[in-house]
């Protein structure tokens, strides 16, 4: 992985009279990263990618791209940039075709008939070519969105949540797509989720944002594979277990109790011995849940944001 | 920028909405021209009835010039409705369809975007023009013919067959400038909403209001009148006069010109600022 900035950010702010969508933003993207911008709904993720696109204005800080001060190289930056942002819109009254070319045209991209085939064919939309964008379900909207924002060869692709709206197949196609990107033809990819699995499953550097400002950042590995677990163990007999972990070695390893399941702070490698613990003093184990801190950190911070 | 502008008349052409203002004329000149079939002669009479007692009126007043001059005088008060239908909607249709997104995040200026939706609606008014012009004039002449052109004004004026294509052509020229002002006032209020409903009406309440305004006999207002653009929309009546009164044409036709440069401007420097959040 190179260390070239392709994005660069710092103290991004976007105020919105007493609501601040974004507060003192930094991160980093560089060449060739999948870089997961994650979040719950609402944490600033589609403000903060509106201010990389110039679609607003931030009210303090600076973006460079490309190396370049975002402001001053407008045209020259969004000249190598592909992006959907939140939803994919078209103009419904034109075909994908169309729609293509449109937008193909005003990027300087190849709009041959040959090259608008052959994006269309790679979202698998080559047979509704010539389909009004009216009659497409949201799932090939976002397939026509992938489309778009690839047409003109970019560099840096971002993407606002792009497989929402589609079903497990077309949200498995659109992940190796995606790497297929960063891996074979070495796109950098700016890809926002609030799906933490999302993330760990395609990037390779992440963020955690909420409430406008940044939570966590780093490699993906190092930040999910963390040996500590949350592990939750539902068993037959909650009283006799208790007292029997009193009595054990486990005592200080134990987070919390529930209904029927006792929650461990452990090592991963210690799974095994507390199911064995549990089993050689007659108690049956019905499931062993594990979860990582960040995992558990992240679905508080979505729970916090709902409630 | 020529790429843009044929981009966006694509989009424009693209859209039933387009075609409303085109079919209406389309329909509605033959129906007058197929009445005035039957019932020209009768027009004519009825024109000039009270001035049989002092004048011999020889020849066939009754011809295409007259029909084409009858067809302009009533359609161009309601040509505005049909120019802020596309007008309203060429920014606000934008915001409405989210496609406002797709557009900026490409490498073009905002300054690019406005002047090319701006030069693709002005584009459209004028076609829109020329339509009704072939329709008025082409078609009438076609049918009726050529002669002399009767005008009733606060004189009588009788045109000579060779003088009248060119005040018929500047008329509809000028017109043209006056159609752009309501695109263009449209297009401004299209700039401030994501709907393209508010444009269209706000627009022509503007218009309905200004002319409830220089039509009421209130000295007061006198005052705003010569300010309001409708005041200068139809300067083009003065093309139908001896002599032609060119300084005042002269005058609205600046004035109107005015407001569509003040209008186009206002709107790029509110969509200059404008946070793109829709």
């Amino acid at each position: 992985m190179s260390y070239e900035k392709v994005i660069e950010v710092k103290g991004l702010t976007k105020k919105y009279k007493d609501l601040v969508a974004v507060n003192n933003l930094d991160l980093n993207v560089y060449r060739g990263d999948v870089f997961g911008f994650l979040g719950p709904n609402g944490a600033g993720k589609s403000t903060t990618i509106r201010m990389l696109l110039t679609l607003i204005e931030p009210t303090a800080g600076d973006i460079k791209i490309f190396g370049l001060p975002l402001k001053k190289n407008r045209i020259e930056i969004l000249s190598k940039i592909g992006a959907i942002v939140e939803k994919p819109d078209f103009y419904l009254y034109l075909s994908a075709y169309k729609n293509l070319e449109i937008l193909g045209k005003v990027s300087g991209a190849d709009t041959s008939n040959k090259r608008l085939m052959e994006i269309l064919e790679l979202v698998g939309l080559d047979k509704r070519w010539k389909s009004k964008v009216k009659t497409f379900s949201h799932g090939m909207k976002q397939r026509l969105g992938i489309a778009q924002a690839l047409l003109h060869n970019p560099e840096l692709i971002i993407l606002d949540e792009p497989t929402t709206g589609l079903d497990p197949m077309g949200i498995k196609e659109i992940r190796d797509l995606i790497i297929q990107l960063s891996r074979d033809q070495g796109k950098t990819i700016f890809l926002s989720s609030h799906i933490l699995r999302e993330v760990e499953l395609i990037a390779n550097r992440m963020i955690i944002i909420n409430k406008g400002e940044k939570r966590i950042e780093g490699e993906v590995k190092n930040l999910l594979n963390t040996d500590k677990l949350q592990v939750t163990f539902e068993v037959s007999d909650i009283q006799k277990s208790l007292e029997l972990i009193r009595n054990s070695q486990w005592l200080n390893d134990v987070d919390s109790e529930g209904k029927n399941e006792i929650i461990f702070n452990v090592h991963k490698d210690l799974i095994h011995e507390i199911n064995k613990f549990f089993v050689d003093n007659g108690i049956e184990v019905s499931s062993v849940v594990p979860v990582r801190s960040l995992e558990e950190y992240f679905l508080n911070i979505t729970k916090e944001n709902i409630e | 920028m020529s790429l843009l502008v044929s981009l966006e008349l694509q989009k424009i052409f693209s859209k039933w909405r387009t075609y409303i203002g085109f079919i209406a004329i389309g329909v509605l000149i033959p129906i007058v021209q197929i009445a005035l079939v039957y019932e020209g002669d009768k027009l004519i009479n009825f024109a000039t009835q009270g001035l049989k007692n002092s004048f011999v009126f020889v020849g066939d007043l009754f011809n295409g010039y007259l029909v084409a001059h009858l067809v302009q005088q009533s359609l161009i008060i309601h040509i505005p409705f049909l120019i802020v239908l596309v007008g309203g909607d060429i920014l606000a249709g934008e915001a409405t369809a989210g496609t406002y997104r797709m557009m900026m995040t490409r490498p073009i200026t905002r300054f690019q975007f406005i002047t090319s939706k701006f030069l693709a609606g002005t584009i459209y008014t004028n076609l829109l023009l020329l339509w009704m012009m072939f329709m008025g004039l082409v078609v009438s002449i076609i049918i009726f013919g050529t002669g002399e052109l009767l005008v009733l004004k606060d004189k009588i004026y009788i045109f000579a067959a060779d003088d009248v294509l060119w005040r018929f052509i500047l008329a509809f020229g000028y017109s043209a400038l006056s159609m752009t002002t309501v695109m263009a006032l449209s297009f401004f209020f299209s700039s401030l909403v994501e709907n393209a409903i508010g444009p269209i009406v706000a627009s022509m309440a503007v218009i309905i209001i200004f002319i409830i305004i220089s039509a009421l006999p209130i000295e007061a207002l006198d005052v705003i009148k010569p300010y309001l653009f409708t005041n200068h929309m139809n300067a083009w009546r003065e093309f139908m006069s001896n002599p032609v009164d060119l300084p005042q044409i002269v005058n609205s036709g600046l004035i109107l010109t005015a407001h569509i440069i003040g209008l186009y401007l206002l709107t790029l420097f509110i969509f200059k600022r404008k946070d793109i959040l829709s």
